[in-house]
């Protein structure tokens, strides 16, 4: 590589960077966090058993994981507007990505409710405690350390899988990448460019989750 | 104080309760014994609602109850007026020894957290764990895990406190320091339900003794005469069967 190479690679990382800390951070973030929200109540309202409602729940979770993330985001944002409903790129990533990460994260979630032994949700009965009150206290609290780990898979998965966002307009990391590449026909330096940058973000992410994890072992 | 009458429970088809009277005065310790499936934690498990019967009625207090037509609300009302003790001790695993203890006094009977800590930590002090009031469940012995089970049962100072095998998961030499503890709260005029595998202990502590087989309750009546001299030829053979089994000297002196 020459010197006209790195020179562009210097130009172009703020360039790339600059996307990645305005829209593919923001959009992973309240995406996930509205996703986890979702989680929850699918989750619960599957171990709770509560009828029809529960129903609901597995046909979302049925749906979501049985169709791929780049369809999704075709359906909504290109789909939706023939049926008068029109939305911009960026809510429409954040509603397709949520949906997402809440199918997924209800599965990890419900299975940390059930690995909560059954035998403390009896005890909290038998202290008087009500069922949503040993939830919240007991179960939920041990539930979410059990499930740290792979909801924080599921994050560092959404972060890469916000470049998708790429294909309905959304300018985040990706296609300002990708911008740069058909322009200076430097492809391979600059595609290298944006893997490292996400590489970064997932690092920090990895490094955040072991600290995280080292602070939640109290019990 | 508390009466069971006629309690009936089957899981599928196998009917594993066929129509259980028992009743406890106040200041009873009736120990249940009988051999593995005749249906003891069953009927514990009955009477505290962890179990639905599907026949039978309660009188608590006076009170008359059906127990296949329970309200939430009535349950809830019972529960409070019970203490509980697992064989798997079930103490809540992110809560410390303090915390499980206070926290169905906190949490279910509103009571200010000062006077709850101070209740939880002479609950504590009565079955010698005060020490360890901030220690989680982990890092206690299940020995020691039982006797904080115990004194989160008997921190809400219950009518009456129910054992379903306390000492059936503790290694031998971690028996005696929970039998210990609960020899203590009998000396004090507790109200006690054991379901045990401790004959000795059974015997001991008992001010009514009920032998239970496949689902019914064969004979009861004063430890010495359910041990020294049982009717029925199905506690005999138990008894004979329980004493050739277990030798003496693997139990602890409590």
């Amino acid at each position: 590589m020459n010197g006209r190479v790195w020179q562009l690679l210097l130009d172009s990382f703020w360039q790339i960077l600059l996307p990645g800390i305005r829209v593919t951070i923001p959009l992973t973030l309240v995406s996930f966090s509205l996703g986890l929200i979702i989680a929850l109540i699918t989750a619960m309202v599957q171990v709770a058993n509560i009828p029809v409602v529960k129903q609901i729940a597995r046909i979302y979770v049925w749906i979501i994981r049985g169709t791929p993330l780049l369809v999704q985001l075709f359906v909504i944002f290109y789909g939706l507007p023939s049926a008068g409903i029109i939305l911009d790129a960026i809510p429409s990533a954040i509603i397709v990505f949520s949906f997402n990460t809440g199918a997924y994260a209800s599965e990890t979630i419900r299975a940390a409710i059930e690995s909560v032994p059954v035998g403390q949700i009896e005890a909290g009965y038998c202290v008087g405690m009500s069922y949503l009150q040993i939830m919240a206290r007991i179960v939920l609290p041990q539930a979410l350390r059990t499930a740290f780990p792979p909801l924080s898979n599921s994050l560092i998965g959404l972060v890469k899988d916000t470049s998708l966002a790429a294909n309905i307009t959304v300018v985040e990391m990706f296609l300002a990448g990708q911008r740069i590449a058909a322009n200076s026909l430097q492809v391979m330096a600059i595609y290298c460019e944006v893997a490292f940058i996400y590489l970064l973000f997932c690092t920090v992410l990895t490094k955040l989750q072991s600290y995280c994890e080292k602070r939640m072992k109290t019990y | 104080m508390l009466e069971v009458k006629g309690i009936e429970k089957s899981f599928d088809d196998i009917k594993v309760l066929k129509g259980v009277d028992i009743k406890v005065s106040k200041g009873d310790v009736v120990t249940i014994i009988g051999p593995s499936g005749s249906g003891k934690t069953t009927l514990l498990r009955c009477i505290n609602f962890l179990e639905r019967a599907q026949a039978g009625e309660m009188i608590f207090d006076d009170v008359h109850y059906r127990l296949n037509a329970m309200s939430r609300k009535d349950i809830a009302a019972l529960r409070k007026k019970t203490g509980f003790v697992f064989q798997n001790y079930n103490l809540f695993r992110n809560k410390t020894a303090l915390q499980n203890v206070t926290e169905g006094l906190i949490v279910a009977r509103r009571m200010p957290r000062e006077a709850a800590k101070a209740a939880g930590l002479r609950a504590l002090e009565k079955v010698g764990l005060a020490d360890r009031a901030d220690a989680y469940p982990h890092q206690l012995s299940g020995g020691q895990q039982q006797r904080v089970a115990i004194a989160r049962a008997i921190v809400s100072e219950p009518e009456v406190i129910f054992f379903d095998e306390p000492t059936s998961a503790l290694d031998p030499e971690l028996v005696g320091e929970v039998l210990a503890v609960m020899r203590d709260l009998a000396a004090e005029g507790r109200t006690m339900l054991i379901v045990t595998h401790e004959m000795r202990f059974a015997r001991s502590v008992a001010s009514h003794v009920i032998f239970m087989d496949d689902g019914v309750i064969v004979e009861e009546g004063k430890p010495q005469d359910i041990f020294d001299n049982p009717s029925q030829e199905r506690t005999k053979r138990f008894l004979a069967t329980v004493r050739e089994g277990f030798a003496p000297n693997l139990y602890p002196q409590t």
